[in-house]
């Protein structure tokens, strides 16, 4: 059995974080990736990034990642890449799939930070081809620099619905519409107002009823809500598109966690299912520690913070201590409640009351 | 229908890579995974839901719902959003048919 | 209301711009019209002209006498939010930042947009083309000075 001081899960900007800060706090540290590359979701935003400069903030997403896999490659940490951890067990032992191979890894201190995938919609025919998550998109267009189709329809308002319809329009296809069933927008105004310019029309109150097509999406026939969010007789409308965007939230990858019974909670501000941890980030499990979207859905800049803090504790319960903790620490605790002290910050300190993470 | 040029990324010539689909010789290029290449191809079923029958296209791109799963050189449920394209792969569904675009 | 439709009306835009006599000189017009934590303008900026603080969340305030409307917070807005405005011999001056294709040429006319997407009546002249290496390009243009509030970007080439 592979024996390591640090075991991270998930290569995106939450377990870089943890790794880079984990290594130099003297561990030995192995990250393990189900996918081909390391990254998470930054790889494919090519968009720049709000924050403060710690965060790296007018960066774009993508040549983030660049820096925080190179800061990564500059330490000894191992990287198992095509690496899907299928169990993690009380022992602090997990099970790894690669390449045909299955074997078992032991570590001091586990940080997970598997991240979230996509929620998806009810409506009649959703499983249409040519219907697509968001993030789908993206790595369509943004990774491979193949077009999804011609003309989309992108459902649902928030930063990910607002941005991937930008990101859209920049790769040469047209969006037709932004629907978002609530009454109001729920991204940055900023994001929005660069769609409403390029003439992308954003009808809230409004939801897809039905997708149509035989065989492939062809178009889709949307309803207005009212107050109770019930559909409101008589106010279908047809858009025809080859391409329907859902983008309506994330939940947390919570898998593992479950597995090992560490005690979750859900919580819909949060995203779905999360780990109750203490200030130090750890779960009720031992020696596992948990960071960045699979402990609540935020943004990239906390998830890179959280990594950090995540890192740093998981070192300590290990017995090595970073050079500059104390520092460190106040530093990365500050950053956070700054990063969710305004008005954009409510539902995600909402949603920590409620796992008691904050008074 | 790849990108042509776009305002912030740089797609670089990439070397081809040959594969085919049901049988049928496609092209795709070098970094691709099997889902996009199929997608470039114009390919939009890639398997079919188990209970109803219906044709499913792929969702994620993440590897979380299984909608891509399909048969590569002769092993059953590989996801082909999480798997590079390789020269001489060997690409099947149960679908059994191709649509080429033109 | 900008929640609902993402527009800001006249009135939110006008309150960030200063009086029309300071604008003979180029001007920082920052359209940050909610809290969001960022603060990319604030730390770029060479002559503090922009003040956020400490809270990240606050909305920037633009110091007039101090901003040389140099561009630099327009091109690193990550919410492309910041344009630079000037006012002369009758016409008004836009710097916005750019990242579509195809890029405008200097000498070309286009399309001037407003907020809501619709194309005004008069074409804008293309003055000048920046590219930059975090590709946002900024684009310099100018049309009559009526569009001072009403002109946000372009579109494209005016046939």
């Amino acid at each position: 059995m592979i024996e390591k001081d640090l075991v991270v899960i998930g290569g995106g900007p939450a377990g870089l974080s943890a790794c880079k800060i984990a290594a130099e706090a003297g561990m030995k540290v192995a990250v393990f990736e189900r996918s081909f590359a390391l990254g998470g979701q930054l790889v494919k935003q090519t968009h720049k990034f709000f924050g403060s400069e710690s965060q790296y903030a007018k960066v774009r997403g993508m040549e983030i990642a660049k820096i925080l896999i190179k800061d990564l490659e500059k330490t000894d940490a191992e990287i198992y890449l095509n690496a899907t951890v299928v169990g993690l067990y009380k022992d602090n032992i997990i099970t790894v799939y690669q390449n045909g191979r299955y074997f078992k890894v032991k570590a001091k201190a586990i940080v997970i930070a598997t991240g979230a995938s996509e929620k998806f919609l009810a409506f009649e025919n959703n499983d249409l081809p040519g219907i697509y998550g968001a993030g789908a998109v993206q790595t369509l267009m943004n990774i491979h620099g193949v077009l999804p189709g011609k003309e989309v329809v992108m459902v649902g308002s928030g930063n990910i619905g607002l941005i991937v319809s930008y990101q859209l329009i920049q790769a040469g296809v047209k969006v037709k519409a932004l629907v978002e069933a609530a009454g109001k927008i729920g991204g940055y105004g900023v994001h929005a107002s660069k769609l409403r310019r390029l003439g992308v029309p954003i009808l809230i109150n409004t939801t897809v009823k039905r997708a149509i097509g035989k065989d492939k999406l062809e178009k889709i026939i949307t309803v207005k809500l009212d107050q109770n969010w019930n559909e409101i007789a008589g106010s279908e409308e047809e858009i025809a598109c080859d391409a329907l965007c859902i983008s309506v939230g994330l939940s947390p990858l919570h898998q593992l966690l479950s597995m090992a019974e560490a005690n979750m909670l859900y919580v819909n501000e949060l995203g779905g299912l999360v780990p109750i941890k203490t200030c130090d980030y750890e779960t009720s499990l031992k020696g596992v520690f948990a960071a960045g979207d699979v402990t609540g859905i935020e943004e990239a800049s906390s998830a890179m913070v959280e990594g950090k803090i995540a890192g740093l504790m998981a070192a300590k319960h290990s017995g090595f201590i970073h050079p500059e903790y104390e520092k460190l620490e106040n530093q990365l605790n500050s950053e956070l409640c700054v990063l969710r002290q305004g008005p954009c910050g409510e539902k995600i300190r909402c949603g920590l009351k409620k796992v008691g993470e904050l008074a | 229908m790849r990108v042509d040029e776009h305002p912030i990324l740089k797609f670089e010539k990439k070397n081809i890579i040959h594969f085919t689909f049901n049988g049928h010789d496609m092209i795709g290029y070098d970094g691709d995974t099997i889902a996009a290449a199929l997608v470039d191809n114009g390919i939009m079923k890639f398997s079919k839901s188990v209970i109803n029958n219906r044709p499913r296209g792929f969702y994620c791109a993440i590897g979380n719902c299984d909608s891509c799963n399909m048969t590569v050189n002769n092993i059953k449920d590989v996801k082909t959003c999480m798997t590079l394209l390789e020269e001489g792969m060997k690409v099947e569904n149960e679908l059994h048919e191709v649509i080429i675009n033109d | 209301m900008i929640e609902k439709d993402g527009v800001a009306t006249l009135e939110m835009v006008k309150s960030k711009f200063p009086k029309k006599e300071v604008l003979f000189r180029p001007k920082a017009i920052i359209e940050c019209y909610q809290e969001i934590p960022c603060n990319p303008c604030e730390t770029s900026c060479p002559f503090d002209a922009i003040t956020i603080g400490s809270d990240i969340n606050k909305i920037p305030q633009v110091d007039f006498d101090k901003c040389t409307g140099c561009g630099i917070c327009a091109k690193v807005c990550p919410g492309l939010a910041i344009m630079i405005v000037m006012i002369k011999n009758g016409k008004a001056y836009f710097k916005i930042p750019y990242e579509l294709l195809p890029l405008p040429l200097i000498g070309e006319k286009w399309q001037a947009v407003n907020r809501n997407g619709e194309i005004l009546d008069k074409p804008c002249f293309i003055e000048g083309v920046q590219k930059n290496k975090d590709m946002t390009t900024i684009v310099t243009v100018s049309i009559e000075q009526p569009y001072l509030y009403e002109f946000v970007t372009i579109r494209s080439k005016y046939e």
